[in-house]
């Protein structure tokens, strides 16, 4: 049967297939950690803005609805085949949702709420800290979840431009078909996305104040 | 740039045969899902039931839902499609399901007291007036599914992918630049078509 040749094939190419996975996650794990660390900080602030934001919002949308393909494929005239350039790839199709999700997580605090805050004597810092953030960090964290599961999906995408993982098992499988290879890259693949979204989706839940 | 206007004509038959098959696939998942979606709007249990598996089809990564259709269907267009229709399925059930129950009840009650039977209810109030919804939803499905026909090119459906692989294998960077900026155009100029229509149905609903 196809799982058990596909499992045997893992058996007897285990650097292979432990390498490709810990590529996998590599590459994800950095992606969504960089797009994390550009586009939050960034959506935050420019909810405090007008000109920037609408620019920034309209960019973002824009770049939600590129094909990953695309985009992955766009990368290698410019910087090459390898790890890099498909990690950044990544970052790039990982930032919109990230950035769009901040920003309207913070546009939407309820103004009444923040004035309450004022008047019991916070701090802008405090506000943002105390008051903004936490009830911002639901949708914040949908952005995320939604942006993990974008990046394991597109690294799975990776291997046409050389960056290794799961991907490496589907294409190879495709091309010589092979089904139990092909088996081997797409199911660990497909654990791994269900995983990010189970993980981000339980974090979110998590994270969600009590009262909302 | 050369490449491209000495090629212009195979770059038409590429976008051709994208578009071709991303519009089978929408109009495929379009008709589900309003049955569905009309369905899961009556039944909590349908609603839920249908979140949840559709949610985990869109879940899975565009390769691997590809490669393991291969098992089954094989290669080419309709492996292309099923995959399409899957992705699409769970946004578009969901909103027609969510627009149809944001009816105010007061509507369909005041339609109910003036005779209509249920069928008129949903053709002539329910589904008009969740239309807004609807086509946010068709507008994301859609979006997804020009992203998915790029990458079924590896499995033999066609498509812009077919110039993006090529241009991958060949090393030749102008194949490459036609294939990804023509899907990058398509699914900009799909998005915004559908926004503009989303953002009439909404200034018309009100």
């Amino acid at each position: 049967m196809l799982l058990i040749e596909a499992w045997q094939f893992i058996l007897a190419n285990p650097g292979r297939f432990f390498g490709a996975l810990a590529t996998h996650v590599a590459l994800s794990a950095s992606a969504l950690a960089l797009a994390i660390a550009i586009a939050l900080p960034t959506g935050v602030w420019l909810a405090g803005t007008r000109r920037a934001a609408l620019l920034a919002i309209a960019a973002a949308n824009i770049g939600r609805t590129l094909p990953s393909l695309a985009v992955l494929a766009l990368v290698m005239p410019l910087l090459g085949t390898g790890f890099m350039p498909s990690l950044f790839a990544l970052t790039l199709l990982a930032l919109p949702p990230i950035l769009i999700n901040s920003y309207t997580a913070v546009r939407q605090v309820d103004p009444d709420v923040i004035d309450a805050a004022r008047g019991m004597g916070m701090t802008r810092a405090e506000v943002v800290r105390k008051v903004e953030l936490p009830i911002a960090t639901p949708v914040i964290f949908a952005g995320i979840r939604t942006a993990a599961v974008q990046v394991v999906s597109g690294a799975v995408l990776a291997a046409y431009i050389g960056g290794g993982g799961l991907g490496d098992f589907i294409t190879a499988g495709i091309a010589m078909m092979a089904l139990p290879q092909l088996l081997v890259g797409a199911i660990p693949a497909t654990l791994l996305s269900l995983g990010a979204d189970r993980l981000f989706g339980g974090l979110q839940r998590a994270l969600t104040p009590k009262g909302l | 740039m050369k490449w491209f206007l000495n090629n212009w004509d195979q770059v038409l038959a590429a976008l051709g045969q994208h578009i071709v098959i991303a519009f089978s696939a929408i109009a495929i998942a379009f008709a589900m899902s309003l049955l569905i979606g009309v369905w899961a709007a009556r039944h909590e249990k349908v609603f839920r039931a249908a979140i949840t598996i559709t949610g985990l089809l869109y879940t899975i990564p565009t390769l691997a839902f590809l490669a393991l259709l291969i098992p089954v269907v094989g290669l080419g267009k309709a492996n292309a499609i099923i995959c399409m229709v899957a992705f699409s399925l769970m946004i578009m059930i969901r909103n027609v399901a969510v627009g149809i129950r944001e009816v105010p009840r007061e509507v369909v009650d005041a339609a109910r007291g003036m005779g209509m039977s249920t069928t008129e209810i949903l053709m002539r109030i329910e589904l008009p007036l969740a239309l807004p919804v609807i086509v946010a939803g068709l507008r994301i499905a859609t979006v997804t599914v020009i992203s998915v026909a790029v990458v079924a090119a590896y499995v033999n459906a066609g498509g812009l992918g077919t110039l993006i692989f090529s241009g991958i294998s060949n090393d030749y960077a102008p194949k490459i630049w036609a294939g990804a900026l023509t899907a990058c155009a398509l699914a900009i100029v799909a998005d915004l078509s559908l926004a503009q229509l989303e953002s009439w149905l909404r200034h018309r609903a009100d």
